[in-house]
């Protein structure tokens, strides 16, 4: 089977400072991939690179057997959407929740942008009466529905999320991964996640890949994770930081 | 244990165009010489708490309380000039994100240094010393290189260790930390956490530790205070979190995805409007 995302050897670098360096993966169609690390790891840039966003110094990267060159396509962008993390600064202030999700619909040419509008707010749970405000008049959560509902009026097949909850609430994360997940099952979606929360990367993704300073530390099932299986001590102080707070024996 | 922070009936509220919207609605509670966590989601007045006590809220809001006492001395009657001295030398804050909360033009050491020369008479040289001391306290491996640096020359663990040594230099009696790790790698996190738990503990201060994470709260406090949309709902020592009784307590416990449990979908909070009253 002709994997969703192959990426192999990816470099990027910004002037003289190597952000990713030699780093592969493959995602297969369906699939729920993760990525983690702590800030300045190179997760985002990763996705970031595939989305054609980071300047790449080496390797390829595949979506559904064709290597993308330099430049991305049109058609490309029907195939992958990104979701960014601030719902704050991802949504243009001065245009309606209609105008947002119209410009994707007008670049691509639909003609049929009324019905896909009221079907993409309806899909993210936000409704009809959503549709004539600005993104200031609504709540964080609702910005990130609207971010979710942008990304997938195109139908792609494959999201590319950037910490799409860690701007939210821990009840609204809730609301917004469950969509996520139904979004997924329903479209048999493609989904690569970056977060710096493994709670949140072992709930939504069969595989994750633990990223250390632009390189790869490992790659590993999310059950494995569940159970301790782990081989790098890195990923083991990672475990070990998310459990909390352990005060010393005084 | 002696009371060194006694609120009773705080109000705190904002006048708008459209009405006057109350961020907090009848808060009480006592704090000792103990770690003090007021958990919340956003809106739910946690933040304007803090600010209410270390006297930032902004200017057109409207504090009102039966009580707020803070060791002996009613900040609500206290003059500016009063507030001012307390402010810093004996009430002090950390605010979430170090690079905001430090000022980007002036060298760590110096932003140190102003604050311990305010609010005590010490010379140039002793001051200096007091400084890089307590940045060595808050494990900077090499205080005499971080005291020449810009905020922005520094990573946000380091940043937040420099606010922390700050906050601390002068002493105070309570420290409110808001929020002040979520801007943090856990890694850092903990680390963060670690120092300053040792600092308020050798050092005999109160702390009000503010925070959406209640897990976190929990793993490091010794009584947890829940607030929703402005007022308490539950209080709870934090070793006894699992036995939350009230249902937003529970929920916000709940909703949380853990390593290792197979819940899909995650449980939802359903927001029950008598949580408002």
């Amino acid at each position: 089977m002709t994997p969703a995302l192959a990426i192999d050897g990816l470099g990027v670098e910004y002037d003289d400072f190597v952000a990713l360096d030699d780093v592969s993966l493959t995602v297969a169609p369906g699939e729920s991939f993760g990525l983690v690390g702590e800030s300045g790891s190179g997760k985002s840039t990763l996705l970031r690179a595939v989305a054609g966003l980071a300047p790449v110094s080496a390797g390829t990267i595949t979506v559904d057997g064709n290597v993308l060159g330099s430049k991305r396509d049109k058609a490309f962008y029907r195939k992958v959407q990104m979701v960014f993390q601030d719902p704050y600064g991802s949504l243009h202030p001065r245009q309606t929740v209609d105008r947002l999700l119209l410009e994707p619909l007008a670049i691509h040419g639909f003609d049929d942008a009324e019905e896909r509008i009221v079907r993409a707010l309806d899909e993210v749970g936000l409704g009809a009466s959503f549709r004539f405000r600005y993104s200031h008049q609504l709540s964080g959560g609702q910005r990130q529905r609207l971010a979710i509902a942008r990304a997938l009026i195109l139908e792609p097949s494959i999201l590319l999320l950037d910490e799409p909850t860690s701007a939210l609430d821990a009840s609204v994360q809730a609301e917004v991964l469950n969509l996520l997940e139904q979004l997924r099952a329903t479209r048999n979606l493609t989904f690569v996640m970056v977060s710096h929360d493994l709670a949140v990367v072992t709930h939504m993704c069969d595989r994750l890949m633990v990223m250390q300073s632009g390189r790869a530390v490992e790659q590993l099932a999310s059950t494995d994770l569940a159970a301790r299986k782990v081989t790098q001590d890195y990923t083991r102080g990672l475990l070990t930081a998310s459990e909390g707070f352990r005060r010393d024996p005084a | 244990m002696s009371t060194l922070l006694d609120v009773e009936d705080l109000r705190v509220s904002f006048p708008t165009r459209t009405g006057v919207i109350e961020a907090v609605r009848g808060v009480s509670f006592t704090l000792g010489r103990e770690r003090l966590g007021i958990v919340g989601e956003s809106g739910s007045g946690k933040s304007q708490t803090g600010r209410a006590i270390m006297g930032l809220t902004a200017e057109h809001g409207v504090i009102e309380a039966k009580r707020l006492d803070f060791n002996g001395t009613d900040i609500l009657k206290a003059s500016k000039a009063e507030r001012r001295a307390l402010r810093g030398k004996r009430i002090a804050m950390i605010l979430q994100d170090p690079k905001y909360s430090l000022n980007p033009v002036m060298t760590i050491g110096r932003q140190i240094v102003e604050t311990l020369r305010t609010h005590e008479p010490v010379g140039k040289a002793e001051a200096k010393r007091r400084a890089l001391d307590m940045l060595a306290a808050v494990q900077i491996r090499d205080p005499e290189r971080v005291f020449g640096l810009y905020p922005h020359e520094v990573s946000g663990g380091m940043g937040q260790r420099a606010m922390i040594a700050m906050m601390l230099i002068a002493g105070p009696e309570l420290l409110i930390a808001d929020e002040p790790t979520s801007a943090l790698d856990v890694t850092v996190q903990l680390d963060v956490l670690a120092i300053l738990n040792r600092l308020v503990v050798e050092r005999g201060m109160g702390l009000i530790f503010i925070s959406h994470d209640l897990r976190l709260v929990s793993s490091f406090c010794d009584r947890v205070i829940v607030m929703y949309a402005g007022r308490i709902v539950e209080e709870l020592p934090a070793a006894k979190l699992s036995e939350a009784q009230h249902p937003y307590t529970r929920g916000l416990l709940n909703c949380m995805p853990e390593i290792g449990a197979d819940r899909h979908p995650l449980p939802v909070l359903d927001r029950k409007p008598e949580w408002r009253l």
